[in-house]
């Protein structure tokens, strides 16, 4: 089964292209370009192809199969009805799947499952990693907001620690709000720049 | 109470009035909270309205006919009850084409220019290259009309040329690779093309049709029957956002906020170029006024007539070859909801045509017509080729063109 992944983002492919290597017999394709997409679409003759729904290219790639279907090789989107539910989980994975007509059912219902899982693997990766740099982002936020305090009442980082802590508690907000707070007054009011910046 | 919707659309100008409804807060006026998710294909666009992603989508109104009629995929009855415009297309060919066919700098009178690229089609084709355009999708109200004309100029659209699909973006990009000589496709991007000095603008779609349905407000259909208030209060908020896009005094504003990057991520000059119907035809060219280029708030342009959706259906039909069904033409003309319309605005000032249904294309000059409230003006609406469509007789329309 020859099996074509279209995707802009390339490592987005990779991680779909491991997960499906994982499937006996599968020969897998990954097109990142744009350009001449449609032509090797063609030399690759794919019974399936995955794209991700953000793809620019897939009204094209809708309209080749809609004009092959009539000339050369029928390839018919993947809208079984009785796969409705498959085909919504695809949709809410962020990715869309048009096969050969005839493929079997079975076979099709596995590279679409693996396709999905992996697709939602690569969202809940791109999830953590923006969490992780919104981490970073606050623990930054806090170092500055203690420098500043430190700074206006000569304490000491526990202290300066222990007042943005306290004040959070008392306000019922998390300690990267309070700090952000103390880092946007000083900003707009505060006497010059904090420590050597 | 204040219900969500959220709304899918693709980057383009004609997006604007939801997006404008939400900013001026039109839509919070009407107890509607709106959200959008914005994509880069229709087929995208279209998939999200069906399985439940967002709950109404900006969408070219062949594509809401096609939808419900299962071309492509099994059916899906999608309903209408508000046309997000009239026209607002445009007809761009590669610098060099457009000098050999047209005076650049110059919108072109679209018989002359039919009877123009018709030679130049013949050439083509007996040099075994045929001229080869690009549309936005096959559903889509760009094909249809550069079809209508072509077809009205002896140029059979499968036979004597190419039409092939090129996704709104990278028009400019197939021009300049030669890929295209031409395409018809929504604004920013003929502007676009013009800017990068790729292509020359030679016609305006209202050009082919004076007053052609383009993108319509589309629901599936049962979404619409259980969302029915919201929906009414959207359409209002719509026809605020409407009179607010329209007055000169805000058309600045409104580009600027169109050219965000969560809405058309654009050039704003480009957006205020179409919103004014001034635009700039070849690169470096004064700004060319043409009237109504886009139109979207006047004579009840957001009305959506019967008519339209059976014209639609019949166009489907001339290009997808197929046979003529009563029972599709049916189900394409309730995909257009007046009903809808009627009942969110009864009760507010706005003007209500009192039939539903109209022959599209009879009128050459301003006139009065029928409203709830009295009389409203139409003005021209004629097809180039100064034929009509009589929604009466689709089939006599149809065997008209054999």
């Amino acid at each position: 089964m020859r099996i074509a992944i279209v995707d802009e983002s390339a490592s987005r492919a990779s991680v779909i292209e491991e997960g499906l290597s994982q499937l006996p017999g599968a020969e897998l394709f990954v097109l990142t370009g744009r350009r001449g997409l449609m032509a090797r679409i063609e030399e690759i003759g794919p019974d399936v192809v995955l794209i991700d729904l953000g793809n620019p290219s897939r009204d094209v790639l809708e309209e080749y199969f809609a004009v092959s279907r009539a000339v050369a090789r029928p390839i018919a989107m993947f809208v079984d009805e009785s796969d409705e539910e498959a085909i919504g989980a695809s949709i809410d994975a962020g990715v869309s799947v048009y096969v050969v007509d005839g493929l079997a059912a079975g076979r099709i219902r596995s590279v679409l499952d693996l396709a999905v899982r992996r697709f939602n693997a690569f969202a809940r990766l791109q999830s953590d990693l923006a969490e992780a740099k919104g981490k970073l982002a606050e623990r930054e936020m806090i170092d500055r907001a203690k420098r500043i305090l430190m700074q206006s009442r000569g304490v000491g980082e526990p202290e300066a620690y222990a007042e943005l802590r306290r004040k959070a508690m008392s306000s019922n907000r998390r300690i990267a709000e309070i700090a952000e707070a103390v880092v946007t007054a000083h900003e707009l009011i505060g006497p010059g720049k904090e420590g050597t910046e | 109470m204040t219900e969500r919707l959220t709304i899918g659309f693709l980057p383009l100008v004609d997006a604007c009035l939801p997006i404008l409804a939400h900013e001026h807060g039109f839509a919070e006026e009407e107890g509607v909270a709106l959200a959008f998710q914005r994509d880069m294909s229709w087929a995208t666009v279209l998939d999200r309205l069906l399985y439940g992603h967002t709950d109404a989508a900006h969408m070219v109104a062949p594509l809401a006919i096609a939808t419900t009629l299962g071309r492509g995929r099994p059916a899906q009855p999608l309903a209408t009850p508000f046309v997000l415009g009239l026209n607002g297309n445009a007809v761009t060919l590669t610098g060099e084409m457009a000098a050999k066919v047209a005076e650049p700098g110059r919108l072109a009178d679209p018989a002359a220019l039919g009877a123009a690229l018709a030679v130049e089609a013949r050439v083509r084709k007996a040099a075994g290259r045929r001229l080869r355009f690009g549309v936005v999708h096959r559903y889509s109200s760009h094909n249809y009309m550069l079809r209508y004309w072509l077809a009205a100029s002896s140029i059979r659209p499968d036979e004597d040329i190419e039409i092939v699909t090129v996704a709104p973006p990278f028009v400019a990009d197939a021009m300049e690779t030669g890929e295209i000589d031409g395409a018809c496709v929504g604004e920013p991007w003929n502007s676009a093309a013009v800017e990068r000095g790729v292509g020359a603008i030679v016609l305006a779609t209202a050009q082919i049709w004076r007053r052609g349905v383009e993108k319509v407000l589309a629901f599936r259909a049962p979404v619409l029957e259980a969302r029915r208030p919201a929906a009414e209060a959207l359409v209002r908020a719509l026809r605020k956002a409407g009179a607010h896009f329209v007055d000169p005094a805000n058309w600045e504003a409104n580009a600027a906020i169109l050219a965000r990057s969560e809405y058309i991520d654009a050039d704003p000059r480009l957006i205020l170029g179409a919103i004014s119907d001034r635009l700039v035809l070849v690169q470096g060219g004064e700004p060319v006024d043409y009237p109504d280029f886009m139109f979207q708030h006047r004579e009840a342009a957001n009305f959506p007539w019967v008519s339209q959706a059976e014209w639609l259906y019949t166009q489907l039909v001339r290009w997808d070859r197929l046979e003529f069904s009563a029972a599709d033409a049916a189900a394409a003309a309730r995909v257009f909801r007046p009903d809808v319309y009627r009942s969110a605005l009864a009760g507010t000032d706005d003007l209500l045509p009192g039939a539903s249904s109209k022959v599209e294309g009879s009128l050459a000059r301003p006139t009065a017509v029928t409203a709830q409230q009295g009389s409203m003006t139409l003005a021209n609406n004629a097809f180039f080729d100064g034929r009509s469509f009589d929604p009466d007789d689709l089939e006599g329309y149809l065997a008209s063109f054999a």
